[in-house]
């Protein structure tokens, strides 16, 4: 039985390794996994309103794995993990979306992506105000509204 | 017993800070009630580096996945399309696109141009010096001059072309279709005490910069500064009347939960399409069996939402991702009704700049674009930071199956009971999004983008609360008269989006406004006789 506020040890040894699964480590894009303890850490840290779901969803794929998903082979782990995701409903979605959240928020990650970690207020962003000249095309068609009696 | 107040407005959003600041200078003492608190702008989503994660929560646009003690829970089971609103001083213009098209003028006249529905008892000229009026109090940006939009003179300069605008401009070209920089709430220089735009880019769910033109820092500071209060906590459960068939106040819960009557010679409902609906039918009494100002039966019926049709793909080049405000530009080129296209009326587009990386991520592995595993990397750079979009607002025509009621078992944490819709998208609408999607496409095709989806509708797409209450003329067809009173109740008026008569295929809220200072207008005019 999961408990409402927080995860079971079965339950986080599962969102680790399912984790992994969704956002595995790359050495090609510089970026952790989102097993990364850090990430791991976030995401139980700020669980909160989610837990319910997320307790759920580890609680059904601990049903389709039968056993730790570390402990199924890969093979074995990719097939739970589609049926999983495939109807795995509400809680299934939240649980990705929890891992997401989280690993896209990591300054590593952003760093990677070229992306500033911070919140955007106060600094905000530069946009270019653009070439409007693109509207001299509009302008020269015209129109006009349809008439009302 | 607490004293009688002049006029007692239920609701502190778009209309109810308009019709407020409004009357405020005839001096009568002026008391609105709103459920929701103040806004502390310190604690925006886009403070934080939780930005994006705080959407799914306690910022979701949906009252029933925030639940917070200011919301009340809506049953939209039955209802392909989800309301989505915000209950604050400020209203659902704390979390909104901040999107600002008008009607047309050809929108107050559907019956007699198009044959169907009905025309409004109003036109669009009765209402033109209100827009104009609107304007300057929310503090609009945008550019004069679109030939195929009613001629607008916003204060402050448009919003940049930005790297979206750019390429959706070029597509546009491309295929010779009308594009306009859109009219905005989003202060693009300093602005009455509000800060320029400096492109926090997660502007839906309130602005911490307060570029974004919300009531509650523009209406409500002059408005109170005039003389009105404004109590906060206070959610009115029903509005009682008298042995003369006049409304006599409401009952409320106060911040402490504790029940309250106040007393009031004029009420005036400013709750949006669904609250309005809810507050009427949930005052039923002896007088007024099926619910006040009901005789006509239409308390509820004719909900009309507006079905967005959304199509989005990704671009080589970068966009500008979350890094500006969510609306660039507009398109009127499929706004008026053509009989070769297979449906009357028509559709308004904005498009969309993109969207922030965890955004992104969520929806795209939603989609099945974004693959779990090695993959996942390479996939993810490919889309993130190159979205566009396009969203069609399709004109929704009234239709009495269309409708909110009370749920008979929902209520809200006051035990009132709470609001039930059933919804069905018709035919026309159908018709009007598959041609809105072939169109997005073709322009996200021309601008290179692949990897194409669709949402249609958008699920949590029920900002435009419209038509629960509508104006008319005949009492029996309608439920306001042309200038906001109810038929049934003569100290009684409406000035929220429940009096729309048709939705046009634009964004409402100016016209909502518009419609808001123009009834308190009308109300000025006949202080002598406002009950004959």
């Amino acid at each position: 039985m999961s408990a409402d506020t927080q995860l079971t040890r079965v339950q986080r040894d599962d969102l680790r390794t399912v984790a992994a699964m969704i956002v595995p480590a790359s050495d090609a894009y510089k970026v952790p996994g989102a097993d990364d303890p850090t990430i791991q850490a976030d995401m139980l840290a700020t669980l909160g309103r989610d837990t319910k779901l997320v307790a759920a969803a580890l609680d059904h794929l601990a049903r389709l794995a039968g056993r730790p998903l570390a402990e199924l082979d890969a093979a074995r782990r990719d097939a739970v993990a589609q049926e999983f995701r495939a109807a795995g409903g509400v809680p299934a979605a939240t649980l990705v979306r929890v891992v997401l959240q989280c690993y896209y928020r990591d300054d590593r990650v952003l760093g990677s992506l070229g992306l500033e970690p911070r919140a955007p207020f106060p600094k905000g962003h530069v946009l270019p105000d653009g070439d409007w000249s693109l509207l001299d095309r509009v302008k020269a068609r015209g129109g006009s509204l349809r008439r009302a009696p | 017993m607490k004293d009688p107040v002049d006029v007692l407005i239920i609701g502190a959003g778009a209309s109810g800070a308009a019709v407020a600041w409004s009357l405020a200078e005839t001096k009568m003492h002026i008391l609105c009630l709103e459920q929701g608190g103040w806004m502390n702008p310190a604690e925006y989503p886009s403070t934080g580096r939780d930005w994006e994660a705080k959407f799914y929560g306690e910022w979701s646009s949906s009252p029933n996945v925030r639940g917070r003690p200011e919301d009340y829970p809506v049953n939209d089971d039955n209802s392909p399309i989800k309301v989505v609103n915000y209950n604050a001083v400020g209203g659902s213009t704390v979390m909104y696109t901040a999107h600002w098209p008008r009607l047309h003028p050809s929108d107050f006249k559907v019956k007699t141009l198009d044959g169907v529905a009905d025309d409004w008892p109003i036109d669009y000229d009765a209402l033109t010096p209100f827009f104009e009026e609107n304007d300057r109090m929310m503090g609009t940006s945008g550019l004069s001059g679109d030939p195929l939009s009613p001629l607008t003179h916003p204060p402050m300069p448009q919003q940049p072309l930005g790297l979206s605008g750019a390429i959706i401009a070029k597509a546009m070209n491309k295929l010779g279709w009308h594009w306009w920089p859109s009219d905005t709430t989003v202060a693009t220089m300093d602005y009455e005490g509000r800060a320029r735009c400096i492109n926090l880019g997660h502007c839906t769910p309130a602005c911490a910069q307060g570029a974004k033109s919300s009531t509650d820092i523009t209406y409500w500071p002059h408005a109170i500064r005039a003389g009105v209060e404004l109590r906060t906590h206070c959610r009115v459960r029903e509005i009682t009347t008298d042995e003369n068939g006049m409304a006599s106040g409401v009952v409320y819960y106060d911040k402490d939960g504790v029940e309250q009557f106040q007393p009031a010679h004029v009420v005036i409902i400013a709750c949006n399409g669904v609250g309005t609906p809810r507050l009427l039918l949930n005052s039923a009494s002896s007088r007024f069996p099926n619910g006040l100002a009901n005789s006509s039966g239409l308390v509820g019926k004719n909900l009309m939402f507006h079905p967005y049709a959304q199509i989005y793909g990704y671009v080589k080049e970068p966009t500008d991702s979350n890094r500006a405000p969510p609306t660039c530009l507009w398109s009127k080129e499929w706004y008026d009704t053509d009989p070769s296209r297979g449906f009357v009326r028509g559709y308004g587009v904005q498009f969309v700049r993109g969207a922030g990386p965890v955004f992104e991520a969520v929806v795209s592995e939603q989609k099945g674009i974004l693959p779990w595993g090695e993959d996942h990397h390479r996939i993810f750079r490919k889309l993130n930071g190159h979205r566009l979009g396009f969203s069609a607002i399709c004109e929704d025509l009234p239709e009495e199956h269309n409708r909110v009621t009370l749920d008979p078992v929902l209520k809200d944490s006051h035990g009132i009971a709470a609001p039930k819709i059933d919804y069905t998208i018709s035919e026309n609408s159908r018709k009007m999004m598959e041609h809105a999607l072939a169109r997005g496409r073709e322009v996200l095709e021309t601008a290179g983008a692949t990897d194409i989806c669709i949402n249609s509708p958008i699920p949590w797409g029920g900002w435009h609360l419209l038509g629960t209450a509508r104006m008319g003329t005949d009492p029996a067809r309608s439920v306001v008269n042309e200038w906001g009173r109810t038929h049934d109740v003569k100290n009684l008026f409406i000035v929220d989006g429940s009096i729309f008569v048709t939705s046009g295929g634009v964004n409402p809220t100016s016209t909502i406004q518009a419609l808001a200072l123009y009834i308190a207008d009308q109300m000025k005019q006949r202080l002598a006789n406002l009950f004959d």
